[in-house]
């Protein structure tokens, strides 16, 4: 009835998991507890739950994406600890089968449930204002994305609380994830929490690439982009193109465990390197999908903060597209020690280094920008420094990396986990939180306070430092990843530097969600009325904040690559239109949480073999899919009048705003 | 499944077209050939699917583990009916679409129905072929070369059964509603499914089965 499901797999005798349980438990219930006094199910389900809106879509994934960020970092700073301790006789405080699901988990949720989600719910928020549309060319489908999204969350969480994690490392290599070696449940929670939030992601790749594609503004051509919808189309390419490579890999790991296959088994013909291939086709397109976007977010940041026109737009245009065909061509590099031989090597080495080429000709442009610039210096812009230093760092050391020489020195070492977690948190974190910082006031019609903000991003950097210098030196003096204790003793003191940067970092975090306290309390103060707090460029800026559910009035016509920016100097910025006009928007749809709760109940089926309940996930989605297509009420009009109403709020919200200037 | 957001600028970009029309009740469906055009980007993505499984196929397809290969297996005769089955059903659904272009419902509805019979033959004989090789000894757990082969077959009978349910929901909503733009739209993108499905089909044929008996 239950498959391998029995009581034993709740893990009662470990105290840790039973504390974070009853933690998470009593804020479960309180948060459940809050929305029933307050009368708010019904507004959440109608508003949040069964919105088919970008921006309040795009405003789930970052919550949802701000929560895994605090789960990743718990990871983090357990891992930081027990490096610490663990020297000599000292065992730590976390035996290695619970040491190595914490590190599998932190990668996996740190790139795939807090990278990605943060990524996505900007791109959900701006795409659309920025390139003067109403939504995306799918409503519907991008709720479906995000449930299936979040259907990954629950699974990899749940994980935690029944049965377990895996212990293979984030990218779950045979032979070790095979049956054979791993027969728990920890990789089939790893496939599942993955397999169903990757086809969310898909579903978005396909979605923004035809929004971006078909539903710019008129006058908007390819090179009147903004910056950051050429990277977020570069972005979405690659994940058409990578992501079913994600789901081919899984699916016949899949099939080696369920089926007995033998495509990745060391007997009957498998072919372990083939997984190592696959994998690494998708993850190394995977890390541009994330800084892409974030190489995006900079571009806007500077030329806003710096008011300038962005340097070289494109160039930065043709970079970018370099970069997405070379991500292609270099996956090799994740395992030149694999005995590809020594020409495979060269060229994969060389494409590497190739890359850091547009890579660096970005850099150019963004310093440019800000040279000579009236540069505002908000947190954002101290992210983007931070990023400029940080970053150029850790692609000096992935250089040093491609070359396969050195790689077979410092190939698994902890020189390797300090380059990438150097480009990943100085690249895509950073850029997520100023990206995050920038568009802040766009969603939530406030702008967020500048000094808790600074604060966070100083100590992100000084912490980052502290965290990964250590690594470097501890790589060059042999230390590999993943090692749960050590006998060396010039190890420790590194370790411990290493513990207080991440230390820093958390007080990094901490300074972030205090930041998004006072600032909520200071929300009045702080309100952004006329929509454009910045004085920016693009046309996200020219409606209200937060915007009219309709985005836009009347669509804009763009004349020119800062269209905002033009607007406002020749004085067509904010002018009344002779008259609104009937605006056709979609219906809010409970379907996409119906597809996703029997998604959920598919994954959790399978992870547990009730087959029963697997038969019962797959028709229930088919038919919730089948349902929606026979209704025929998916849309409606909202009235010119209703229109001029509320855009009238805005434009006496806006005139008593300059009089108040003027005076 | 999907509905979208129309604002009359955005259309005359997307299609190139004017309308003074103020009110965009007139041209609400032209939404169609931007699902379409999403459609032709899943089949994109679809593609990279089978790119990657065919790739698989090609690294495993002799590691036969000392067991039977595609000479002892495959008998080209069987396969040929199966291919003409589904090569067939492709043409039939050509001749629903030019029914549907002609608005003649009861063409639409004849013709779909023969081209769900030709499908569900082709699967019937695909699922037939599987079992008759398990029962026989040659599952896919003997060895990679025939995880491979029932890997990269198997998927794309499993997009052809996905094929014929949202065929046979066509069939059902053609006749309750009869052809409206929403319906002209989904039959486009299944007749696009399809005909994708047959190309595939064919590296399928070429690839595995001709290659691995001659």
């Amino acid at each position: 009835m239950f498959g391998k499901l029995t009581l034993d797999a709740i893990p009662y005798h470990e105290p840790i998991l039973i504390g974070t349980f009853s933690v998470a438990a009593i804020m479960g219930f309180c948060l459940l507890a809050a929305i029933t006094y307050y009368g708010k199910w019904k507004y959440l389900w109608t508003e949040w739950l069964t919105t088919v809106d970008h921006k309040k879509i795009g405003i789930m994934y970052i919550v949802v994406a701000l929560l895994m960020l605090v789960r990743g970092f718990a990871d983090a700073i357990m891992m930081r600890t027990q490096l610490m301790l663990a020297h000599g006789d000292h065992p730590g405080f976390l035996p290695p089968h619970h040491y190595d699901q914490i590190f599998s988990a932190h990668g996996v949720i740190m790139i795939l449930f807090m990278a990605m989600p943060l990524m996505v719910g900007l791109m959900n928020i701006v795409v659309p204002l920025q390139i003067g549309a109403r939504d995306v060319a799918f409503p519907f489908l991008n709720s479906v994305s995000f449930w299936l999204f979040a259907v990954g969350v629950v699974l990899i969480n749940l994980s935690l609380f029944v049965g377990e994690f895996a212990r293979t490392g984030w990218l779950a290599y045979p032979p070790l994830s095979e049956i054979g070696y791993s027969p728990d449940v920890g990789v089939d929670y790893w496939i599942w929490s993955i397999q169903i939030a990757g086809i969310g992601t898909l579903l978005t790749g396909i979605n923004f690439f035809v929004t971006i594609m078909k539903l710019r503004a008129p006058g908007m051509t390819l090179m009147k982009m903004p910056a950051f919808i050429w990277s977020i189309l570069c972005t979405n390419i690659l994940i058409i193109a990578a992501f079913p490579v994600l789901t081919v890999t899984i699916a016949l790991l899949t099939l080696d465990r369920y089926f007995g296959m033998h495509f990745f088994t060391n007997d009957f013909g498998g072919n372990q390197m083939m997984y190592v291939n696959l994998i690494w086709v998708w993850g190394h397109p995977e890390v541009y999908i994330l800084v892409l976007p974030a190489f995006g977010i900079f571009s806007e940041v500077v030329s806003a903060y710096s008011h300038k026109k962005l340097f070289g737009y494109v160039s930065l245009v043709w970079a970018t597209a370099v970069i997405t065909i070379l991500s292609f061509i270099v996956w090799l590099h994740h395992f030149f020690t694999m005995g590809a031989g020594g020409n495979v090597n060269a060229f994969f080495g060389i494409a590497t280094m190739i890359i850091s080429i547009p890579t660096g000709l970005k850099i150019f442009n963004w310093l440019f920008t800000m040279y000579r610039g009236r540069i505002v210096f908000s947190p954002s812009i101290v992210w983007t420094i931070g990023f400029l230093v940080v970053f150029t760092i850790g692609g000096m050391t992935g250089v040093l990396l491609a070359v396969p020489g050195a790689d077979f020195v410092l190939h698994n070492s902890l020189f390797l986990i300090a380059h990438f977690h150097n480009v990943i948190i100085g690249g895509v974190v950073f850029g997520y939180l100023a990206g995050f910082a920038y568009w802040f006031p766009k969603a939530f019609g406030f702008t967020l306070n500048e000094k808790l903000g600074k604060a966070a991003a100083y100590c992100w950097i000084i912490g980052f430092f502290l965290a990964f210098v250590p690594l470097y030196i501890l790589g060059f003096m042999g230390m590999t990843r993943r090692l749960n204790h050590y006998d060396n003793p010039d190890w420790q003191p590194l370790l411990i530097v290493a513990f207080i940067g991440a230390v820093v970092i958390f007080a990094g975090i901490a300074f972030q969600f205090l930041q998004l306290f006072v600032s909520f309390r200071d929300r009045k103060q702080n309100e952004d009325v006329t929509g454009d707090p910045w004085n920016a460029r693009t046309l996200e800026w020219s409606v209200s904040s937060p915007p009219p559910f309709y985005n836009f009035a009347v669509i804009p016509t763009v004349h020119s690559l800062d269209a905002f920016w033009e607007m406002k100097k020749d004085g067509t910025a904010h002018q009344r239109p002779a008259k609104y006009n009937d605006i056709h928007m979609p219906r809010n749809s409970g379907v996409g949480v119906y597809v996703g709760a029997f998604s959920f109940l598919f994954g959790f089926a399978l992870i547990w073999h009730i087959w029963w309940l697997v038969a019962v996930g797959v028709l229930a989605t088919i038919i919730a899919v089948i349902v929606r297509s026979f209704d025929q009420d998916t849309d409606y009009y909202v009235p010119a009048a209703e229109v001029e109403r509320i855009e009238n709020l805005y434009y006496e919200k806006l005139a008593k705003h300059q009089e108040k200037n003027h005076d | 499944m999907t509905n979208e957001v129309l604002t009359p600028n955005a259309h005359d970009v997307a299609h190139g077209h004017h309308d003074d029309h103020h009110d965009d009740h007139a041209h609400h469906h032209d939404a169609g050939p931007m699902k379409v055009y999403g459609f032709w980007i899943y089949i994109l993505s679809d593609l990279f699917l089978f790119a990657s499984i065919f790739a698989t196929f090609a690294v495993l397809h002799d590691s036969y583990a000392g067991g039977v290969t595609g000479k002892d297996i495959f008998e080209l005769p069987y396969v040929a009916v199966e291919t003409a089955a589904l090569l067939l059903s492709s043409i039939t659904y050509g001749f629903a679409m030019i029914g549907m272009y002609k608005g003649n419902k009861s063409q639409v509805l004849t013709w779909l129905v023969i081209t769900w019979l030709f499908g569900f033959s082709f699967i019937a004989m695909e699922v037939n072929e599987f079992h008759h090789l398990i029962t026989e000894g040659h599952g896919p757990d003997k060895s990679a070369f025939l995880s491979a082969f029932f890997t990269l077959v198997g998927t794309h009978g499993l997009h052809v059964t996905f094929g014929l349910i949202w065929m046979a929901t066509m069939i059902f909503q053609v006749s309750s509603r009869g052809i409206d733009a929403t319906i002209r739209t989904r039959l486009q993108c299944l007749s696009l499914f399809w005909h994708f499905l047959d190309v595939v089909w064919i590296c399928v044929f070429t690839i595995v089965y001709l290659n691995g008996v001659l």
